[in-house]
C-alpha cells in the first residue's frame, strides 16, 4: 500500500514546507525516506516528530554523555517516566517537563495542562502520583504582565493539583528580567508504585488492539509547536494556535481507570497522548516494541465535526491515553474504562509488517517504511562557542563594584535582600496549593530545605526538591550546572535524606545560535560532573529550546529535580531554628566569593563575575558528614546557604517559622578578613548552617568527614534579635524586622496587580514550549 | 454625556474544551433530557456607562472585554444590548 493525497489537501510547497518547521534538507530526507512526495498528512507527522520536543535532534547527543545507571535505578531515560527502586519491593516513578510556551500564551491553563500532563507520565507507568512540585521563573514583578502571568500560573497550578488531590509540596521560584515575557514553568510529579506492577510504554504483540482512551479528540493545541512564535493577529484567526483546557475531573477518573487496567493483566503497553498527541505515542510506543502499527483516524472518538486526519493525530487535547490491550481483552478494557465514565475505542492494531500506517477508512493517508521514526531523524552537532563578551563578564572584577551609603549598615541590606522575590517567603504562592491532602507530607512548602513525603507502610520518606540558579550557568554554564545538581542534593540531604537520582528539565535559547548552544553543552557536561561525583544518576527529563524572546534567551536554566530516600523518618530536619540556647554550627568554609550573587543583581543592577566555586569532592563529604550527624540524632535543624549568602541563611534560620520566632548572637570573626560583603551576602557553595545540643559530637563527624566545621554562635530568643560580630563590624537587626521584610514582600507586591489594568496581550508571547 | 446600559455576553472559545458545559450536558442527559446536543457556560455582564453615544458605550465596552472582562486566548464576546438609561 502506498499513501495518496486525500481531496481537500493543500499542496506540498516549499513555504507549506517551510511553515512546518522543516529544513531543505529535512524535507530531502523524507523524500529519500518515502521514496516518492509525501503527503499533508505526512508532513504533519514528521514535523511533530523531528521537532526538538520529540526528536532531541540538537541535544541527543550530549544528553547521552549524562550518567543514568545505578544499581537501584530500574527504569532510566527513554519511557515516559524514570524509575528508582526505595528498597521493600516499592519503586518511586518521577519526571519533570516544561510548559513554558503555552504559559506564556495562557498561563492559567498552560500551568494546569502542564501538571496534567506530568501526572500522566507518572501514572502511566503504574505508579499513584504522591506529590507535585513547580520550577517557576518569571520576569521582574514591576511589570504588570509578569504579576498576571505569575497569578495566573499560580492558580492554574493549584486549582488543577487540588481536584485531582495531589499534594504540591515544594518547588522554586525565581524572578529576573532575563525571563520576561518568556517564563519557564516546569511541573515535576513523583508517584509509588510496586515493582512488579512498573508497566513500559513499548506496543508488542502482533494482532493486539491499540485503543484510544479518556477524552474525546478536539482540535486543541494543532500546531503548537510549529506555529509557536508566529504572531497572533487578527488576521491568522483561522489558524491560531487553540489552547488546550484542561478538566482535572476526567484526569482523576484516568488516574484511577489506568492504574486498574495496569494491575488487571489486560493490556501491554499505555502511553500518554501529550505533546503531539497521538503521533508521538503511536510512533514511540511502536518504536520501543521494533513493530509495526496502523491506525484509522475515523474510529477516534472526536469531540468536532469534519476534523480530518492531519488535526486528529496533531490533536493536542487533554486527558487521552493510548493503550495497546491484549488480544481479545478490548471489551474487559472498555468494561473498566466505563466504569470510570470513560470511554475506550479500538483505533488501531500492531502489525507485523514494518510499517507505520495511518488511515482515514480504506484511504491510506500515511505511511512511513521502518518502525524507527522517531530516531531516524535527523541528528545535528551544532556549533558550541561561548560568546566573547560572555568571557568579559565573568572575568569582571565584582569587588570593584561600589556600595551604596545605606549599606554602611549591613541591617540594611539584609532586609532589603529579604525582600528581593526570589528570596523572600513563597508562602503567597504556596499557600495557594493543597500541600497536605493524602496526609503524607511530613515537611510541606517552606517548613524545610526539601519536602518530605512518608511512605506508608515503612519507616520510610522520600525527600524531593528542584533547583537551578541560571545566573549561574549564564555567567559560566559549567560551574552553573554543577552547582544545580550540588545545591539540589544538598537540600535534599539537610532534611536527612540520600540523594539518589534525578530528573532535569533542561530550558534553553535557540540552539542554532552557537553561544546558546555551548551553554547548553556545558551545562549537561557540570550536571554530568556532579551526578558522577555525587552518585544521583539522571533517570529522564525534558529539553525545551527556542526560549527566546526580543531581547535575547532566557538565562540557561537546567532545572534539577532530586528525589532523596530517609531511611528512618523520626530524622527528618527542619530549616528554622529549633529552641533557644542551641548551638550554632557552620559546616563548609566561607570565601571572598561574591560574583554572580543575588546581592549583585538586586542591591546593584549587577550580573557579573565568576559565580561561586563547586568542589564536588567536598560537596559529596559535606553531604555524608551532614547524613552521618542527622543519622545519629544530633542535629535539630540544618539549611543550606544559598541566595542571600550566609546572613539570609542565619535570618531566615530565625524568623523562617513566623508563628515561633528566634534570635541568634552570631560571631564571625573568623572571617574578618574577608571581604565584609562577601562574607555576609557571598554565595560559596558547600555551606550548611545547623544547630544542635551535640556540638562537639557534630565537629567530630565532619572533621572525620574532611569537612570545615566551626562553632559559629548561638540560637537566642527573638527579643535578642540576629546579632553577626565580624571583629568591630555588627550587624544588628530585629526579628520582627527581618520577618516582615522576608513574609510581606511577595503579597505586597502581588497585591499591586489588582489595581492595575491588566495587560494580556498573547502576541507579546514568545519562543516554544 | 448620557448613561447607557450595556450587557455583554461572554462564553468559552468555540471548539475549545468547555469542562463545566459538558458536565452540565451530561446532568443534563441523566436527567432524561437527551435532546440536548451541547451546553456552554460563560457569564453575563450589565455595565452602567456614560458615553457620548449608544456607539461609543458599545466601543468601551468591547475594549472592557478585550483588556479585562473577557480573556481573548480562551474566551469570546458578545454586545447583548446596549440601552440608553
Amino acid at each position: 500500500m502506498t499513501a495518496t493525497p486525500r481531496p481537500g489537501d493543500p499542496a506540498i510547497t516549499p513555504a507549506l514546507v517551510a511553515e512546518h518547521g522543516l529544513t531543505a534538507d529535512e524535507f530531502e530526507r523524507l523524500r529519500s525516506m518515502l521514496g516518492r512526495e509525501p503527503t499533508f498528512t505526512e508532513l504533519g507527522i514528521i514535523s511533530a516528530l523531528w521537532s526538538e520536543h520529540c526528536s532531541y535532534k540538537h541535544s541527543r547527543p550530549v544528553l547521552k554523555t549524562l550518567p543514568t545507571e545505578a544499581p537501584y535505578v530500574l527504569q532510566g531515560p527513554g519511557e515516559n517516566a524514570g524509575v528508582i527502586s526505595i528498597g521493600d519491593g516499592l519503586a518511586v516513578a518521577f519526571k519533570i517537563e516544561s510548559h513554558n510556551h503555552p504559559s506564556a500564551v495562557e498561563p492559567y491553563q498552560g500551568a494546569a495542562t502542564g501538571v496534567g500532563g506530568i501526572l500522566r507520565d507518572v501514572f502511566t507507568m503504574g505508579a499513584r502520583p504522591i506529590a507535585m512540585l513547580n520550577s517557576l521563573r518569571f520576569g521582574s514583578l514591576d511589570t504588570p504582565r509578569v504579576r498576571y502571568l505569575v497569578g495566573g500560573v499560580v492558580k492554574g497550578i493549584g486549582d488543577y493539583g487540588n481536584c485531582v488531590g495531589i499534594p504540591t509540596v515544594a518547588g522554586d521560584v525565581m524572578f529576573d528580567a532575563a525571563y520576561e515575557g518568556n517564563p519557564l514553568v516546569n511541573a515535576m510529579c513523583v508517584g509509588l508504585l510496586r515493582e512488579e506492577d512498573l508497566i513500559r510504554a513499548k506496543a508488542e504483540g502482533v494482532g493486539n488492539p491499540i485503543i484510544a482512551v479518556g477524552a474525546r479528540t478536539g482540535r486543541d493545541g494543532i500546531h503548537g509547536a510549529s506555529f509557536a512564535s508566529e504572531d497572533l493577529s487578527e488576521e491568522n484567526e483561522a489558524k491560531r494556535p487553540r489552547v488546550q483546557v484542561g478538566d482535572p475531573f476526567t484526569e482523576k477518573l484516568l488516574l484511577e481507570a489506568s492504574l486498574e487496567l495496569i494491575t488487571s493483566g489486560h493490556i501491554v503497553a499505555i502511553q500518554d497522548m501529550g505533546a503531539a498527541g497521538l503521533t508521538s505515542s503511536s510512533a514511540e510506543m511502536a518504536e520501543r516494541g521494533e513493530v509495526g502499527v496502523t491506525i484509522d483516524t475515523l474510529k477516534v472518538p472526536q469531540r468536532e465535526q469534519g476534523m480530518t486526519p492531519y488535526e486528529i493525530l496533531l490533536s493536542e487535547s487533554q486527558e487521552r491515553m493510548l493503550v495497546v490491550a491484549r488480544q481479545g481483552h478490548e471489551d474487559a478494557v472498555k468494561k473498566i474504562l466505563a466504569k470510570w465514565d470513560l470511554t475506550a475505542e479500538v483505533i488501531g492494531e500492531v502489525i507485523a509488517e514494518p510499517v507505520y500506517r495511518v488511515t482515514e477508512g480504506d484511504h491510506v493517508v500515511a505511511e512511513f517504511p521502518g518502525v524507527r521514526l522517531v530516531t531516524d531523524c535527523p541528528q545535528y552537532h551544532p556549533e558550541a562557542r561561548e560568546a566573547p563578551e560572555a568571557a568579559v563578564r565573568r572575568a569582571q572584577d565584582v569587588h570593584a563594584v561600589a556600595e551604596k551609603p545605606e549599606e554602611a549598615d549591613p541591617a540594611w541590606t539584609l532586609e532589603r535582600l529579604l525582600e528581593c522575590p526570589t528570596i523572600a517567603s513563597k508562602r503567597w504562592i504556596t499557600t495557594q496549593y493543597d500541600s497536605t491532602v493524602r496526609t503524607n507530607t511530613v515537611l510541606g512548602p517552606g517548613d524545610g530545605d526539601a519536602a518530605v513525603i512518608r511512605i506508608r507502610g515503612t519507616s520510610k520518606a522520600i525527600a524531593l526538591k528542584t533547583d537551578c540558579n541560571g545566573r549561574y550557568v549564564f555567567l559560566d554554564p559549567r560551574v552553573g550546572g554543577r552547582i544545580a545538581v550540588a545545591e539540589a542534593a544538598r537540600n535534599v540531604a539537610c532534611v536527612g535524606a540520600r540523594p539518589m537520582a534525578i530528573t532535569n528539565c533542561l530550558n534553553f535559547g535557540n540552539p542554532k545560535k552557537p553561544d546558546v548552544f555551548f551553554q547548553f553543552r556545558e551545562a549537561v557536561f557540570g550536571m554530568g560532573d556532579a551526578c558522577r561525583a555525587l552518585g544521583t544518576p539522571v533517570t529522564g527529563g525534558n529539553v525545551s529550546l527556542y526560549n527566546e524572546n526580543p531581547q535575547g534567551a532566557v538565562y540557561p536554566t537546567p532545572v534539577i529535580g532530586m528525589v532523596g530516600l530517609i531511611d528512618d523518618v523520626r530524622h527528618v530536619t527542619r530549616a528554622p531554628f529549633a529552641a533557644e540556647g542551641h548551638t550554632i554550627v557552620l559546616l563548609g568554609d566561607n570565601t571572598a566569593e561574591l560574583g554572580g550573587s543575588e546581592y549583585l543583581a538586586w542591591i546593584h543592577g549587577v550580573v557579573a563575575g565568576a559565580p561561586p566555586a563547586c568542589d564536588l569532592d567536598g560537596e559529596k563529604r559535606l553531604i555524608d558528614a551532614l547524613l552521618a550527624a542527622i543519622g545519629g540524632g544530633h542535629v535539630a535543624s540544618a539549611h543550606d546557604c544559598s541566595e542571600g549568602g550566609l546572613a539570609v541563611a542565619l535570618a531566615e534560620c530565625c524568623m523562617a517559622r513566623e508563628a515561633r520566632p528566634l534570635g541568634a548572637q552570631v560571631d564571625l570573626s573568623a572571617w574578618s578578613a574577608l571581604p565584609l560583603r562577601a562574607l555576609l551576602f557571598g554565595e560559596a557553595q558547600g555551606r550548611v548552617v545547623l544547630s544542635t545540643t551535640r556540638a562537639a559530637l557534630v565537629l567530630e563527624i565532619a572533621k572525620r568527614h574532611g569537612v570545615p566545621a566551626a562553632i559559629i554562635g548561638t540560637v537566642r530568643s527573638a527579643s535578642a534579635g540576629l546579632v553577626i560580630t565580624v571583629g568591630s563590624r555588627v550587624l544588628r537587626a530585629e526579628t520582627a524586622r527581618l520577618s516582615r521584610a522576608f513574609h510581606e514582600a511577595l503579597p505586597r507586591a502581588m497585591q499591586r496587580a489588582a489595581a492595575e489594568a491588566v495587560d494580556r496581550d498573547p502576541a507579546l508571547a514568545g519562543g516554544t514550549r | 454625556m448620557k448613561s447607557f446600559r450595556v450587557s455583554v455576553h461572554i462564553v468559552p472559545r468555540k471548539g475549545l474544551l468547555d469542562p463545566q458545559g459538558k458536565a452540565v450536558a451530561d446532568a443534563l442527559h441523566t436527567l432524561g433530557f437527551q435532546a440536548v446536543s451541547e451546553v456552554h457556560v460563560g457569564r453575563h455582564l450589565v455595565i452602567d456607562t456614560a458615553a457620548t453615544d449608544a456607539a461609543a458605550a458599545e466601543f468601551a465596552v468591547r475594549d472592557m472585554c478585550a483588556r479585562l472582562l473577557a480573556n481573548p486566548v480562551t474566551e469570546d464576546f458578545e454586545i447583548a444590548g446596549v440601552t440608553a438609561t
